[in-house]
């Protein structure tokens, strides 16, 4: 079910930039009642508008050892299935982190993280190229990570107001 | 060594220092503080605003432009003025692109001011009226608004301060620091005050975009009155634009041709690049305006509701990005309070007398600022409060 509500898209856009506000400090920015919003909420969790709230971790800045790679696939469609048998079974592997249909020049765009870059290429090479409607495979890996959901990735930003 | 109090000008030296920057110097270098104290957005200029600006200096584009601003630009501003407020402006003779509106206030006062002449200027205001004033030897005349007229200038206060001396009103709405604002009506009220006399009004709408359920009226729109009124804006607040110092005035040929030479022979003209910039701004920025003062609406309501759940009174402010909390009944000056508030709990916000002597019991709190950021400050703010 879709929903055009503007005040809604408000409520949505503000929890999608910061999933730590509560629905108290929501009731009060949009002039809403605090039970309005926490049935709202719950609604929208188990309609599967809000599928989570996650946090945004720049790993770099941890010792963490990992990789990630961009896969670009080109698949030929199944009968009556289009992309879409061939897509469940690879956003079901745990490796696969994100997963697009494209337009242009691939079909699928495939985002793995792993801890090293010959495993990420095993697991191209034995889990998504043998798939069957798997025509072509190409792998990027992610050197540095600029911006990801809008978010800068980088040095911590300093309110450099009234010190300039 | 050289006496310089005797060789400096006397007019000068009398003149004190912003109280804003007094409070900002005792932040000093102090790296700990919650700061709810400065005026202007946190957003930073949208990026096409920004793009512009860096490709005209890949371009090249680092010459003067005439004096009065590139005539793109003052036709972009008078369709602005028009499309946003219904103000009616010629680009060619009734428009000047200033360092900031703090110049434009500067141009107006210059050149309308003759020694001893007053000048209205509603209190708590921004600092800069008064000073200005008393460089061109005018006579700063202050009324103080209060806060049971919600901090409006009211035509009775207007009325018992004119005198014969009386030059020029000064109209600083939406206010800062209080966040209030003049309604059409009020507008109106004060318009027939002024209808029938020589008095001028400056009008500084530097916040006009910022304004929450109540779209701005300038007051050059109203019957009779943009004959008498110097209009004041400028990019800093709506669009993010502050370090870019860009700001404009529009009024009568007669008064622009005055003005004109002073900025001709003080400024030159103001910064090519950040006209360039500001052309885009006003081509292309209605969107980032709303966005920017959606946000502000909301941690406007949220800084208000915060204050009053821990027992501060607050007049609702519908403009800016202000609020006015009383302070007075903690039994501390504005000074003390927010001197210990900095002391105890590292957390800074600006004593309302340093917008005047009117602003004792008060104190400007600033929400351009992340509402995580505010409920930190708030909270410690309860913290304070609870051990007065």
């Amino acid at each position: 079910m879709k929903n055009n509500n503007t005040q809604n898209f408000e409520f949505l856009t503000l929890l999608e930039n910061d999933a730590r506000l509560t629905p108290e400090q929501l009731s009060v920015m949009l002039d809403k009642d605090v039970g309005d919003i926490k049935r709202q909420m719950t609604a929208y969790e188990k309609d599967g508008v809000i599928l989570g709230y996650k946090t945004l971790v720049d790993w770099d800045k941890t010792d963490r050892e990992y990789v990630t790679a961009l896969i670009e696939l080109k698949v030929a469609p199944q009968r009556d299935r289009g992309f879409d048998k061939v897509a469940e079974k690879i956003y079901n592997y745990p490796e696969v982190k994100s997963l697009y249909l494209m337009s242009g020049s691939f079909d699928l765009a495939v985002f793995i993280e792993g801890r090293t870059m010959k495993e990420v290429a095993y697991f191209v090479a034995q889990k998504l190229a043998p798939i069957d409607s798997i025509v072509a495979t190409a792998t990027h890996f992610v050197l540095r990570k600029y911006k990801d959901k809008g978010t800068v990735y980088g040095p911590c930003e300093i309110d450099q107001r009234g010190t300039l | 060594m050289l006496d310089y109090s005797n060789i400096l000008s006397k007019k000068v030296q009398t003149i004190k220092p912003s109280g804003i920057r007094k409070f900002f110097d005792l932040l000093g270098e102090r790296k700990d503080v919650i700061s709810l104290t400065v005026g202007e957005p946190d957003f930073m200029t949208p990026y096409h605003i920004r793009e512009v600006g860096i490709e005209s200096l890949e371009k090249g584009r680092t010459f003067y432009t005439s004096n009065n601003g590139i005539l793109e630009l003052r036709s972009e501003i008078c369709n602005y003025l028009n499309r946003r407020f219904g103000l009616t402006y010629n680009p060619k003779d009734e428009v000047i692109v200033t360092v900031g509106g703090s110049e434009a206030i500067d141009l107006g006062v210059r050149a309308l001011i003759e020694p001893g002449d007053e000048v209205i200027i509603p209190q708590p205001s921004f600092v800069c009226y008064g000073p200005i004033v008393e460089l061109a030897h005018g006579v700063p005349v202050y009324i103080e608004t209060r806060e049971e007229d919600n901090f409006k200038l009211t035509p009775e206060a207007l009325k018992a301060a004119i005198t014969p001396r009386t030059k020029l009103l000064i109209l600083p709405f939406p206010n800062n620091p209080t966040g209030a604002i003049l309604t059409r009506d009020e507008l109106e009220a004060i318009a027939a005050v002024l209808r029938g006399t020589n008095i001028m009004v400056m009008s500084d709408e530097i916040y006009a975009e910022l304004t929450y359920g109540i779209k701005h009226t300038s007051i050059a729109t109203l019957d009779g009155m943009w004959e008498r009124t110097i209009t004041i804006s400028g990019f800093s607040k709506a669009y993010a634009m502050t370090g870019w110092r860009l700001g404009y005035l529009a009024a009568p040929k007669e008064l622009v041709t005055q003005m004109h030479k002073i900025h001709q022979y003080a400024i030159m003209c103001a910064p090519t690049v950040s006209q360039l910039a500001a052309i885009e701004a006003l081509q292309n920025g209605d969107a980032d305006i709303e966005m920017m003062a959606a946000e502000y609406n909301r941690r406007r309501k949220y800084i208000l509701n915060g204050l009053r759940k821990i027992g501060i009174e607050c007049f609702e402010a519908e403009g800016a990005f202000y609020v006015f909390p009383h302070i007075g009944k903690f039994g501390l000056s504005s000074d003390e309070f927010c001197q210990r508030l900095l002391d105890e709990k590292g957390v800074a916000i600006v004593p309302g007398t340093a917008f005047g002597d009117c602003g004792e019991g008060f104190a400007r709190i600033s929400y351009a600022y992340s509402v995580e950021h505010i409920t930190t400050a708030l909270d410690k703010l309860a913290e304070f409060t609870s051990t007065l």
